[in-house]
Parts: structure tokens; C-alpha cells; sequence
């Protein structure tokens, strides 16, 4: 008969001993039944503030239910543990029933502390862990607003607090933070990095306030004021509570087992409690007189628990690493090894730039041979490989001050350090993988990215933090295997589009032919042909035209190609504004040729059902009425949407109609590594949708706001603010730059969402690139756009005009029939094509 | 479904009985497709002028059965001349008819020659 482990707690500690149970050997003689409090499966708490920004539920969750049950674990979620039965190896759960033991695992956690404050059960205080606490927060938040407060605070300025603030932050409200200690983030930071941190807090609108001791929460049923013991005091609407974690530890503590003094169920190296048959992880666990709040330690406690159950002899370690690495209101904060050295004999090596907002501070032995830990705030981008060599005791350069001060010309390079890390190296600490483990996956499991090796390794699936180093260290193994790091278009040309377009361009490079005997092979496919085909419209402004047969299907012939082979056909209408006589026009083709029409999304009409052999006849009735290609089929610029504006609507603030027009006009025709949509809203209700846009405009009473990088689709993102308070010539000029910058750099079918994630630096990056002119190529990005836009040419109008083109439309090359085998079936009074068999 | 993929046969050089003539080479486009029709069936032709080569295949596409192969786009993998259907980019050797990037039923393939300047296919019927 199988043997029954219990675990009491799903947690991200108690889902991670499911997890790394089952991959264990001899792991199949187990049963493995779970109880957890909480209505659903463990998820993610470290990236819960997620949760504010739009992260769902299931974005957050580790393992769905149907993982507990593929691999024969049975969960109980909802089921509040009640008692332990030790004698008789039995728990009993709250809702009635009991479940028998051979060996049961406490990850209970921790619930946050809350002092015991007069006023704490007040409406409008709130703790901060599950998911429900934060819906909880969010509408409560919500409901304040309404009411027209804005202020709010957290107890408690350590890491939690901050990031709780945040959270509150983000929902628009005015954010308070309220510390005991005299410094924030007391117990990674020293004064100084503390210090720096507030400077950087506060710069974001944050009121920071410290060595505060709340003495009550006023109010009458909700809360409205924090009373301090100085006499001072601080209105506010709500109180989110970080003050720290309380192990739950009271199931173990009512039935005999051994607590710490101040909470914690005590445990030894093995994982055991004071009963033998019981073990306890995460963060109720006590161990070497400490909690462990974080979630690699508990990770740790997890395996060794694990080996203990199957008759192995794992230990935990002495010493549990403590170190952290996370980002605060985007400000970089990290601490490693012995952050403090408090009454250890060590040198401090100090870095500190105010300007820039970066603090640095590593502890070495006295000697200067080893590095003990040290603090990074501002910029942690060498946390990895300090961590490094504190970990693995690494003898430190003849200078260790090199290691945290700013990268020169010659200055440090992550790569070529990693050399010097033994294979024993732990990378990833979240899943203990080594450095050894990763190159053997990429050496000898043939891994050739960094998506596989973490698929096949877990490094980098936990907190994250170590996927740089990862990246790093799978490149330069990959190039140490002889393995090509392929960025490459295609087997036919060994570059990437960026630089296919730098070559074509400088070469002066004109047809695709001319381009595989300079730089190809072979005959090319359907991955490079398309993709040089975008690059010499962009450089040459060439219609799909020129080189038609490299051209996608459906930049070929001009029209998107539909199920059954027939295409459809959308004219441009600008900024979705249309005559009733150009209206008439569109109904009177639909007729004639018979085609089922359908409004887009994009403000336009969409003619559908037409032969491949009808297109030039639809056009050339189009276009003398006035109509132009609308891009449709092409990675080019679609549509730029429009709400009605200032012209109409009584809370317009500009004319957004008119400027959408503009923008429409300008960009006509120009063609991208994908489709490009904009958008023009007259005023912050944003009807045209315009942050779901490429680039999408709003205008306030200042002038235009800019945003970038939005797109719908499969995943949707809202774009990102660029600039504010533009008038038309300047908004004019960003947008060019930046769709020419985008045209130029990123990836063949690569959106300007994904482009602008992948541009190192980012938004701001673009800021310097595009405002300031960093890279110096504004002038050159502006010529290239006025070209574009000087030389824009109908390339159906090309097409109907020219008979050699036109008879590109014919079906057959001996016949001047259409396809007799496409059929069509009616549907609401129009047609559609007869369904896929 | 059955009947019209059944219309289509490969052919190879030795078994042509009628060498088709399917006009001058200055219909088909270089390095890419025209359809032409005989006897009922549609036969995509594609030149591969770089090359100085000549494939044709059925027009039909087995993955939906639509007509539509010989607006695909052309090219070659590892030096194998292949057509992409423009519906779905399933790719198939014109050298074997053979689907290359999953396992539809392969395609039809038949001989194509040219002499003075005018395109046969090779053909059964």
C-alpha cells in the first residue's frame, strides 16, 4: 500500500514540494493529499502587486488543478486544517472530516503582523498577502476615489510596504508611508542606501515618513486620521498594514509541538518538528533561530524534507542565503550575503552617486581576498555575479572596487566572468540549478536557447532574477560548442533584418535576385522574401509592384486572400470620415460584383467574396471615384481611427478628425515589419481607442499627448506614454521618427509592442534617441520619412494603368475564366464562402 | 473531396504520353507561379528562372482543398525547390510533391520541359 503525505498549506513553498516531490525518485510509493485555506490553487505572491497592473489570476497562478490532477495529487482547496491528531496520525479539517497521515508537511506560512494599535479593525485598514486582500484593496480604493479622497498610507516602509505603496500609487491615490525605523527598506539597507532610496521615493510623489510610532487609528467606523506618539498626526482614507509576517504556527502549537518564543514551529537541519513524522517548511518554519521570508530558503527546506520522506539524508544549509534582488517603483534594490556585517571584522568599498541615484556597497574580508555580501540601490545589474562570488567563495580581483564601479570603455564584461565560476556555481538560487547544469543542457541535451534551457533546466522560472546571467552563460556556451547563437532571417541569409537593412541600404542593393548573389543562398523562402521585400519598400519606397513574386500573397495581388481562395478588398477611407456619394460608390461595386461587405474595426468598409480576376475591374471603378488602396493586405500603415473630435462633440478639446486625416494621409502606403495602426482622440474619454494603437494621439488642453507601443490582438497592450503637451508639427515629428527608427530596427513581423520591450532601455531610451537626439541620426531619420512620404505612389492605380501587371490578376494562364471549382453559399442576405470540408 | 484529388496523379518522365504545350515561357512570371488549365484539371507551372528550372504540381492544395498553389511563393529548403501555399504556408517539394513542414497527403508533381522558348508538361492524358 502507498504511503500518505499530507501537506497542510498550498503556498508557492508548499506547491514546490508537490512539484519537486513527484520529479523525485522512488516519489511513486507516495500518495501526496493537500489541504489549502485558500479557494484556489498556490500562486505566485512575490509578483502579486502584478495584480494592480492587470496581471490575471491565471497570469499569477503556478499550476492549474488539472496539474494536481495529472499527476495523481489530490488537492482540497477551501479547507481550512483544524487540528493534528499525533497519536492516531490524523488531521481533522474545519468543515468536518479527517485525513490520516504517514507523514505530514506544514507549510502553513505566515499571516502579516498587525500590531496591536486602538482603531486597527477599523473600515478602510487592510493587510497585504492573498489575492483577496487585494481585491479587497482594490475596491475599497476604488470606492474612496469616487468619493473624491486621495489619501492613503502603508505601515511599514520595508519591502513589502514599498511595494504595496506602489500598488496604491498606481491606483491614483496620493500614498503615504509610514516607518518606525529611521531608514526605509531597515533591513537590507544601511543609512546611506536607506537615505538614497527615500531620495528616489519621494521623487516619485511617495510621502515618506520615518521614525513614526502610530498610536492609534481614528475615526468614526472607518478610518480617517493615524494618530503618531509625537503628537503629530495624518489624514487619511485608508491603511494597507506591512508591518511583517506571524508564522502560523498555532495547528502545531495546540497539538504539542515545539513553537519558538516568539512563533515559529522549530525545526532542525532535516526538516523535522519535535514529532518525528511531522515536517515544517517556508516561512513557518524556525529554523536556526530564524524566519525565512523568502521564497528560495523555502524552496531549499522543500527538498530536503522531500529526501528526508524518501530515506535520503539531504540538510539544510548552515547559513541561508538571504539575498534579494527586486525592483521598486522601478528603482533597482538588492542585498547579498552578509549585507551589514554587524560585528564582523570586513572593509566596506562604497560607491555613491546621488545624481544618478545609485549606492553600492560590498564587504570585503580584511585581507581583501573575498567577498562577505553588500547592497546595490539604483542599479543591481552586478547582483548576479557579486552574489556569485559570495556564494562560491570566489578570491576577488587585485581591485575589487572594479567589480561595482561604472563600466568605462574597458570596463567590465558579464560574459567573460563567468568563466571564472566553478561548475558548482548556483545560478538560478529560486530552483538551485547550477552553473554546470545549464552548460550540460545546452552541451549534451541540445538546448539551443534560453527558452529551452529554462524549460529543460527551471533556472529563471522562480523570481527571474538570474535571466541575464542565464542568457549570458547559454551564448557564450552555445559559441563555446561550436553551436551557432542563430538570429539569423533564414537558412538563405545568415543576418538579421536590421542588418539586411544597414547592407541593402549601403550597398544600394535593388532587387532580391541582386541581394542572394551579393550576400544569399540558394532561392529564398517565403520567410526572407517578404522580409526584403518590406526593406526595399522601405528604403526605395517601391510598390508591391516591382517585385511582385516575392511579395506575400497578399501583397502580391493587392487584397487579402480569403478561405476560399477569393480575396477582399478595402479602400482607404481617412480617419473613418466618408461622403454619402463615395458611401454609394461602395454599395453600388458590392452589387455589381457581388461581394458580401462588412464594417472593420479600423473605420472602414470591407468588400469581400471578389475573384482574383475581378480585382482591377473593382479598382478601376474605385478609383475614379476618387478611392486609394488601403493597405489592408500589407505590413503597412492601416488605418489611423478617430473619434468625431472638437468639430461635433461638446467635450473635444482638438480636432482629432482632421489630424487623423493628416496622420493617415502622411503614412499611406509606407510599409513596416508588420501592420501599423493609429489612432486620434479629441480629448482623455479616448473613443478613438488611440492607446491601443501603434501610435496613438489624445488631446488635452495642453496639446497632444503621445503614446507609443499599443497594439490588441493576441496580447494586448495598452501603449505608453511618450510625451505630453505637443503641438501638431512636433507630434508630427516624433511619430516619423519613431516609425522610421521601428521600420528600421526591429524584426520581420515583430509589432511595435515587442520592439519597444526588447529595445534595450526602453521607452526612455527612445526618449534620448528620438527627443534628444543621442544617436545623431534624427536628421537622417527625418529625410528618410519626407522621402517616404514625397514619393507615395496608389499601387492599385499603378496596377489598373499598366496591362503587363494586370494580367498578373488572371486565374488561368490559357483562360480568361475564373476558378470554376470556388463556390459560395448565401448567409443574411449576402454570401460566404461554402464551408471547409 | 476524394474524387478531385484522386484527378491528380504524379507523373514521371517515363510514363508521359502527351507532352502538353502550355504557352510561351513570357506568361509565367520569374521565379514564380501561373496556373494553367487542361482537360479539367488545374496545373500549377513555376519557373525558377534563377536557376534556369521548371516544376509544375496540382493547383490544389490537400490541406483545404482550395485552388490555390500556384499564387504561392517559391523558393528552396536545404537546395530543395519548394512551393508555400498562400493559405497556411504548408510547404511541398516540387521535386517529390512531398509536404516538408508536416504530414498532409503529398502533392501531385509533373515534368515540365521547354523548348524554343514554349512550356510542356508532361502528361498521361
Amino acid at each position: 500500500m502507498k504511503r500518505k503525505v499530507v501537506i497542510i498549506g498550498n503556498g508557492m513553498v508548499g506547491y514546490k514540494f508537490c512539484e519537486k516531490f513527484i520529479a523525485a525518485e522512488h516519489s511513486s510509493n507516495f500518495e501526496l493529499v493537500v489541504y489549502g485555506e485558500e479557494p484556489r490553487p498556490a500562486y505566485d505572491r512575490i509578483h502579486l502587486s502584478e495584480f494592480f497592473s492587470g496581471s490575471t489570476e491565471e497570469d499569477l497562478s503556478l499550476a492549474g488543478r488539472e496539474w494536481y490532477e495529472n499527476n495523481g495529487i489530490t488537492l482540497h482547496s477551501n479547507a481550512l486544517v483544524s487540528g493534528i491528531d499525533r497519536k492516531n496520525k490524523k488531521i481533522s479539517i474545519y468543515k468536518g472530516g479527517e485525513e490520516s497521515y504517514d507523514y505530514l508537511v506544514i507549510a502553513t506560512g505566515s499571516h502579516p503582523f498587525v500590531p496591536p494599535i486602538p482603531g486597527v479593525n477599523k473600515q478602510g485598514v487592510f493587510v497585504y498577502r492573498t489575492i483577496e486582500d487585494l481585491e479587497n484593496i482594490m475596491s475599497y480604493g476604488k470606492r474612496i476615489l469616487a468619493k473624491g479622497k486621495r489619501e492613503a498610507a502603508v505601515l511599514g516602509g520595508g519591502l513589502l510596504g514599498l511595494e504595496a505603496a506602489k500598488a496604491l500609487q498606481d491606483m491614483g491615490l496620493k500614498t503615504h508611508v509610514i516607518e518606525l525605523a529611521p531608514r526605509l527598506m531597515a533591513r537590507q539597507l544601511d543609512d546611506e542606501g536607506g537615505q538614497l532610496l527615500l531620495s528616489s521615493m519621494e521623487s516619485m510623489g511617495l510621502q515618506v515618513h520615518l521614525s513614526k510610532m502610530t498610536s492609534e487609528i481614528a475615526g468614526n467606523g472607518a478610518i480617517t486620521e493615524i494618530k503618531f506618539n509625537d503628537g503629530t498626526s495624518l489624514d487619511v482614507d485608508m491603511l494597507l498594514i506591512s508591518a511583517g509576517i506571524k508564522p502560523r504556527d498555532e495547528l502545531a502549537k495546540d497539538s504539542g509541538i515545539t513553537v519558538g518564543p516568539r512563533g515559529g514551529i522549530l525545526v532542525d537541519d532535516t526538516m523535522k518538528t519535535s514529532d518525528d513524522a511531522v515536517f515544517a517548511i517556508g516561512e513557518v518554519a524556525l529554523y536556526n533561530e530564524m524566519i525565512y521570508g523568502l521564497a528560495a530558503p523555502g524552496y531549499s527546506m522543500a527538498e530536503v524534507a522531500i529526501s528526508q520522506i524518501l530515506g535520503g539524508d539531504k540538510r539544510m544549509v548552515a547559513e541561508v542565503d538571504m539575498s534579494t534582488k527586486l525592483k521598486l517603483m522601478g528603482v533597482e534594490v538588492a542585498s547579498f550575503g552578509d549585507h551589514f556585517c554587524e560585528g564582523v571584522p570586513h572593509q566596506s568599498i562604497t560607491y555613491l552617486n546621488r545624481y544618478r541615484g545609485i549606492y553600492k556597497r560590498i564587504n570585503v574580508t580584511e585581507d581583501g581576498k573575498k567577498l562577505l555580501g553588500g547592497m546595490l540601490v539604483g542599479d543591481s545589474s552586478e547582483y548576479n555575479l557579486l552574489l556569485q562570488y559570495v556564494l562560491n567563495e570566489m578570491p576577488l580581483p587585485e581591485d575589487p572596487e572594479s567589480l561595482i564601479l561604472p563600466a568605462g570603455k574597458d570596463g567590465g564584461d558579464a560574459a567573460g566572468s563567468l568563466d571564472i565560476l566553478p561548475d558548482s556555481a548556483i545560478i538560478c538560487s529560486c530552483e538551485s540549478v547550477t552553473k554546470g547544469e545549464i552548460i550540460n543542457s545546452v552541451a549534451e541535451d541540445d538546448c539551443s536557447s534560453v527558452k529551452e534551457v529554462c524549460a529543460c533546466t527551471k533556472a529563471g522560472t522562480g523570481c527571474g532574477g538570474c535571466k541575464p546571467l542565464v542568457t549570458d552563460l547559454v551564448a557564450d556556451t552555445l559559441a563555446k560548442c561550436g553551436k551557432e547563437v542563430s538570429n539569423h532571417l533564414c537558412d538563405h541569409f545568415a543576418y538579421e533584418r536590421h542588418e539586411l537593412y544597414d547592407i541593402v541600404k549601403v550597398r544600394g542593393i535593388k532587387s532580391f535576385n541582386e541581394a542572394l548573389d551579393a550576400i544569399g543562398k540558394g532561392d529564398g523562402c517565403e520567410t526572407c522574401k517578404p522580409a526584403l521585400a518590406s526593406i526595399f519598400a522601405s528604403i526605395y519606397n517601391e510598390t508591391a509592384n516591382r517585385q511582385d513574386t516575392i511579395q506575400d500573397t497578399n501583397d502580391r495581388f493587392l487584397a487579402n486572400i480569403q478561405r476560399n481562395g477569393s480575396y477582399s478588398v478595402v479602400p482607404r477611407v481617412p480617419g473613418g470620415e466618408i461622403t454619402p456619394d463615395k458611401l454609394i460608390v461602395l454599395g453600388k461595386v458590392a452589387k455589381k460584383y457581388d461581394l458580401y461587405t462588412k464594417i472593420t474595426g479600423g473605420q472602414r468598409i470591407d468588400l469581400f467574396g471578389a475573384r482574383m480576376e475581378d480585382l482591377p475591374l473593382i479598382w478601376e471603378d474605385l478609383i475614379e471615384a476618387g478611392f486609394e488602396s488601403g493597405h489592408a493586405y500589407g505590413k503597412a500603415l492601416r488605418t489611423v481611427k478617430s473619434c468625431v473630435g472638437s468639430t461635433w462633440c461638446r467635450y473635444g478639446m482638438n480636432e482629432s478628425v482632421s489630424f487623423a486625416i493628416m496622420l493617415e494621409e502622411r503614412y499611406r502606403g509606407i510599409r513596416s515589419p508588420h501592420k501599423l495602426k493609429g489612432g486620434v482622440s479629441g480629448c482623455i474619454r479616448e473613443c478613438a481607442e488611440a492607446r491601443c494603437k501603434d501610435f496613438g494621439v489624445i488631446a488635452t488642453e495642453d496639446g497632444w499627448n503621445l503614446y507609443i507601443g499599443g497594439n490588441g490582438g493576441a496580447n494586448p497592450k495598452h501603449a505608453i506614454l511618450f510625451a505630453e503637451g505637443l503641438d501638431d508639427e512636433t507630434c508630427v515629428r516624433y511619430i516619423d521618427r519613431y516609425l522610421m527608427f521601428y521600420i528600421r530596427t526591429a524584426k520581420p513581423l515583430m509589432r511595435t509592442a515587442p520592439w519597444l520591450e526588447k529595445l534595450e532601455g526602453g521607452v526612455e531610451y527612445l526618449r534620448e534617441v528620438i527627443v534628444d537626439d543621442k544617436l545623431g541620426i534624427c536628421d537622417e531619420l527625418d529625410e528618410q520619412m519626407e522621402y517616404m512620404v514625397g514619393t507615395y505612389e496608389c499601387e492599385w492605380k499603378q496596377a489598373v494603368e499598366d496591362p503587363a501587371i494586370r494580367s498578373r490578376f488572371s486565374h488561368y494562364v490559357n483562360s480568361d475564366e475564373g476558378d470554376e471549382t470556388m463556390e459560395f453559399v448565401s448567409l443574411r442576405d449576402q454570401k460566404m464562402p461554402a464551408p471547409w470540408a | 473531396m476524394q474524387a478531385i484529388l484522386e484527378k491528380y496523379v504524379s507523373v514521371s518522365t517515363d510514363k508521359v504520353k502527351n507532352w502538353v504545350c502550355a504557352g510561351p515561357v513570357d506568361l509565367y512570371p520569374d521565379d514564380g507561379g501561373k496556373c494553367f488549365k487542361y482537360k479539367g484539371k488545374q496545373i500549377a507551372i513555376f519557373s525558377f528562372s534563377r536557376r534556369n528550372k521548371w516544376y509544375a504540381c496540382q493547383n490544389l492544395c490537400p490541406h483545404k482543398f482550395e485552388m490555390v498553389l500556384s499564387r504561392g511563393m517559391t523558393g528552396d529548403a536545404m537546395g530543395e525547390p519548394k512551393v508555400a501555399c498562400p493559405l497556411h504556408k504548408a510547404n511541398f517539394s516540387l521535386e517529390t510533391g512531398k509536404h516538408l513542414n508536416g504530414d498532409l497527403p503529398s502533392i501531385a508533381t509533373y515534368p515540365v520541359e521547354v523548348r524554343d522558348g514554349t512550356v510542356y508538361i508532361g502528361m498521361m492524358d
